[in-house]
């Protein structure tokens, strides 16, 4: 008997590409988002007909038209539930959510911490630019208070979400955070995401430079970035700035700046654990801390069963325990009587 | 084992209604008398009436819970209108049900319940059992917490336990009155307590109590027998509607060879379709109790997308929640049934009561021009076939159904003859995985039915969603002339369906005097009102619509065919005011907003007033 041996088909980031035409505004950061998934799927190890990509509603929930994989541009606020649907249905497929900051944290935003608590294996990539685009300027649940907006023309007078901190308290078990223009950083963190089984939450910052131009400019423009990033390695000290000149240490439950430059050493710095959720909660406070600096990477991750794999061991069990079900024996289940 | 002082009187049917306090066990009792009647023998259907409330104040109005049963030598179709028997275990009880019952009709009083407090509770100044209030009918006074409490006494239990299996001993009593065994409920005893002997032999000596108690006693000179009906030859079993969908839908994935996916979130009277399904993980079921309405449907389509036959269930509040998503679905063209258990409306409304006031909603309740097939249920054991026949037509017309059913037949039982497996049909889909030629929005084939590729089938990637599609190959399209088409092409597929759903054949003759059109819940009144009717020789007919969007095809040719057309329904004239629109017929309303089932007699009047005119 000759075993035929069928290679895998080397996949590219052209056979992600769809027919569509992008329809985003010329320089929005969603094209290198775009361009990020594109050249990391083919990587994954996936076959290209078990993507699921689904969406919401909002500038970033275009997403999936121009993937070339099965994919749902679903309604507002709800693409994790119907993927969730997907998911339980088949748990086969690689399901991948795509929504904003409006669509998964206002909108949606019970869908969004009730998938995080199932722990319901999908990928969700957040592109969170704190503002509402396809509407046209209205702040979001991300904005900063008071900005001024067309809708807040006074000045916002809500108090933002914090996602990453949002996310844990939902009991996410993979809680990141990528910038759009940092490619090759990004392409890591989808592809731990991918790895991780469970739901995995990025948030993407990601500039809308028509209603909130260089609202992240701060941690993109390459002469302030050093200063003001924190990559996040585990088992890392968490040293930035130029030439890692900088570190963070904890007091008590506050991180505060040193200067690695004789009177502290790197021996000082704290050193990253991405298994440690209340360290994830702590650093994710500096999120809107202006004096510390933003970080990224992967704030928290921890290994749970998923919800879909607890849904189908239970029919196993059911199965094993009375044996798989037949119409006969469920009509049959209860008291009967038989009419000559 | 009738005392010989007794006499026997044969009857044709009776109605009994159990009622007290929501503690007190009355929907046990009625579901045991239910379930002894049909071993018996006799054709029944049943009614159970209880407060919204979980526990309200013990004694109080608001608190009170009850179970009516009508059983019959005849084949009969409703839990019937006024009582021949009312079983008041308080007195807040009697105050609701009284005026129920026939004159001459029995009331069986548990007398230990009538203490100062209840009685105020009631609202009643001086007590009832004291005065000619109950003159017109037979009435047995027992204390029958005290005889329960005698028969335990050996036992030392405690007197709240002696109090709760007073409703058994109420039972023993009805079956005594019936001259019906207790075996089957001692069997039930014995097995839902089993862990607790005590309750176990508390329940089962009130149940003795009450069966000696009018065995022995000649407070009673008449028990009755109900003969056997005449039943269709099978098996039977008792079954209620909300279990009937939940087999259907079982019984629907099975002869498509898919597996059944089930998102909802809880809301009365819906929640019980989860709780059964929820039961059959050994079938395969899959249940997903979301975080809200609109992740319970959205779910299913996600579901229906990956190629499960994906349903959800709620009530009239979350459909309105479900609303948009359905349109999603209609737009997507996926298989999908929505089940929505009516109840009293508008906003919260009547929880826990019937109407069907959702029609409107089932049929036009969504942005854009959004058409849904809708069918509906008329019985407890018709809710069986109406979810196999959802699920068929959302199969093979690749589109979304709801399905209407109602609290009275969701919580109703009736008995249901057992079908044999293999006489029920398989079930076709447009399950595809050959890439030649394939377009995710074709619609060429017979029924307009797009194809059905599901993720994970290679060569057929493709995106839907909410926005317009191109028809063919599904791409997004502003194209107005596009538009156009899509719109009227959904409405087409939900037209097309009238071309194959069967004709209806009028219940009496093709013409006459009076047609009467009734949907939902609503069957069984009308039905036993035209068999009344019918005795007197008058020309009225009956057609009960299952299917309500599109209308069977021969409808229209049947309207014309009759000088009058009545409506009757629970809401203010829904499907009178769908058939005037689409058949240009004066239609003759009747519409009973109660949150109590259609009454026989109501319809029965109604006839002989437009017969009269």
């Amino acid at each position: 008997m000759t075993e035929t041996i069928t290679q895998p088909i080397k996949m590219t980031r052209k056979d992600f590409v769809s027919d569509q035409e992008v329809r985003w505004c010329p320089g929005c950061g969603d094209y290198a988002i775009l361009a990020q998934v594109q050249k990391v799927m083919p990587e994954l190890g996936v076959a290209k007909e078990n993507f699921l990509i689904v969406s919401g509603i909002g500038c970033s929930s275009r997403f999936p038209y121009y993937m070339d994989t099965y994919g749902f541009h679903s309604i507002h606020g709800r693409a994790p539930a119907l993927a969730s649907g997907a998911k339980i249905a088949n748990p086969e497929l690689s399901v991948w959510v795509v929504t904003g900051d409006g669509d998964a944290m206002s909108i949606g935003g019970n869908h969004l911490i009730h998938t995080l608590r199932r722990n319901i294996d999908m990928n969700i990539l957040m592109f969170n630019n704190r503002i509402y685009g396809l509407t046209k300027g209205q702040y979001s649940p991300t904005s900063e208070l008071g900005k001024v907006t067309k809708s807040s023309p006074m000045g916002s007078l809500d108090y933002p979400f914090n996602p990453p901190a949002l996310a844990l308290g939902a009991g996410g078990t993979f809680i990141a955070r990528a910038i759009d223009r940092d490619q090759k950083h990004s392409m890591e963190m989808i592809k731990r995401a991918h790895g991780h089984k469970g739901t995995s939450f990025i948030e993407y910052y990601q500039n809308c430079l028509i209603f909130n131009d260089g609202t992240f400019s701060d941690l993109t423009d390459k002469t302030t970035k050093d200063e003001s990033v924190l990559k996040l390695e585990h088992g890392k000290p968490m040293v930035f700035g130029v030439k890692n000149s900088k570190g963070l240490r904890l007091v008590g439950s506050q991180f505060e700046v040193i200067e690695l430059n004789g009177a502290f050493n790197i021996d000082d710095v704290f050193v990253h654990n991405e298994n440690d959720k209340n360290l994830a909660m702590i650093l994710s406070e500096l999120t809107y801390v202006d004096h510390l600096p933003t970080p990224v990477g992967i704030f928290y991750v921890k290994d749970e069963p998923t919800y879909e794999d607890m849904v189908h061991s239970q029919i196993q069990e059911a199965v094993s325990n009375k044996g798989r079900g037949s119409l006969e024996q469920l009509f049959k289940s209860s008291n009967t009587w038989t009419v000559e | 084992m009738t005392n010989s002082k007794t006499n026997v009187t044969e009857l044709t049917e009776v109605t009994i209604r159990f009622a007290g306090d929501s503690g007190d066990g009355m929907q046990l009792t009625g579901t045991q008398f239910s379930d002894n009647t049909a071993i018996f023998g006799n054709d029944l259907a049943t009614f159970p009436d209880y407060p919204s409330e979980i526990r309200a104040p013990a004694g109080s109005l608001a608190g009170v819970s009850s179970f009516q049963i009508q059983f019959s030598k005849l084949d009969i179709h409703t839990p019937g209108d006024d009582l021949n028997v009312l079983v008041a275990m308080n007195p807040a009880a009697l105050k609701v049900h009284l005026g129920d019952v026939k004159d001459n009709g029995t009331v069986i009083i548990n007398e230990a319940n009538f203490t100062k407090k209840n009685l105020n509770l009631a609202g009643y100044d001086c007590n009832p059992l004291e005065t000619d209030l109950l003159k017109n009918f037979q009435t047995v006074k027992v204390d029958m917490t005290k005889l329960v409490g005698t028969a335990t006494e050996d036992l030392k239990l405690a007197p709240k336990l002696i109090a709760r299996s007073a409703n058994m001993f109420a039972l023993g009593l009805v079956y005594w009155l019936y001259g019906r065994k207790i075996d089957n409920t001692v069997d039930f005893i014995q097995k839902k307590f089993a862990k607790k002997p005590e309750i176990v032999e508390a329940n089962l000596r009130a149940l003795k109590a009450g069966y000696n108690y009018g065995n022995t006693l000649e407070l009673v000179k008449t028990t009755y027998h109900i003969p056997k009906a005449k039943f269709e030859p099978g098996c039977y079993r008792n079954m209620m509607g909300n279990q009937a969908l939940a087999y259907g839908f079982m019984t629907a994935a099975e002869k498509s060879g898919l597996e059944l996916f089930y998102g909802g979130y809880p809301i009365t009277p819906a929640s019980d379709v989860l709780h059964y399904l929820s039961g059959y993980k050994n079938m395969g079921v899959k249940t997903f109790q979301a975080e809200d309405e609109i992740a319970g449907v959205v779910s299913a389509i996600g579901a229906a997308y990956a190629g499960d036959l994906a349903i959800t269930a709620t009530s009239g509040p979350g459909v309105a929640l479900k609303s948009e998503a359905i349109g999603l679905a209609v737009m997507a063209e996926l298989p999908l049934v929505i089940i929505n258990v009516q109840r009293g409306g508008p906003s919260t409304g009547l929880p826990t009561k019937t109407e069907q006031s959702d029609l409107y909603q089932a049929v036009w309740g969504r942005n854009g021009e959004a058409p849904c097939v809708v069918i509906s249920a008329s019985t407890p054991a018709d809710c069986f076939y109406t979810a196999i026949e959802a699920a068929r037509i959302a199969l093979k017309f690749m589109i979304p159904v709801i399905l209407l059913s109602d609290g009275y037949i969701a919580n109703g039982s009736e008995p249901w003859r057992i079908p044999d497996v293999d006489s029920l049909p398989e079930f076709e889909n447009h399950k595809t995985s050959d890439p030649d030629g394939y377009e995710p929005f074709d619609h060429s084939s017979e029924f307009l039915a797009r194809p059905w590729a599901t993720p994970g089938t290679p060569g057929l990637e493709h995106r839907i969603g909410g926005l317009e599609k191109w028809d063919g190959a599904g791409h997004v399209s502003y194209d107005p002339e596009n538009h156009d088409h899509m719109l009227r092409l959904r409405q087409k597929k939900v037209d097309i369906i009238a071309e194959e759903i069967p004709d209806e054949v009028p219940y009496g003759e093709a013409s006459g005097n009076l047609l009467i059109i009734s949907w939902g819940g609503t069957m069984g009144s009308v039905r036993s009102a035209v068999e009344h009717i019918h005795l007197e020789n008058k020309k009225v007919s009956h057609v009960h619509l299952r299917h309500l969007n599109p209308f069977p095809k021969n409808l229209g040719d049947i309207i014309k065919r009759f000088d009058k057309v009545l409506v009757p329904e629970l809401n203010l004239g829904q499907l009178a005011t769908m058939l005037r629109a689409k058949y240009l017929v004066p239609t003759i309303q009747m519409n009973i907003n109660h949150g109590k089932p259609l009454k026989t007699s109501d319809v029965l009047n109604k006839i002989n007033e437009i017969l009269g005119e």
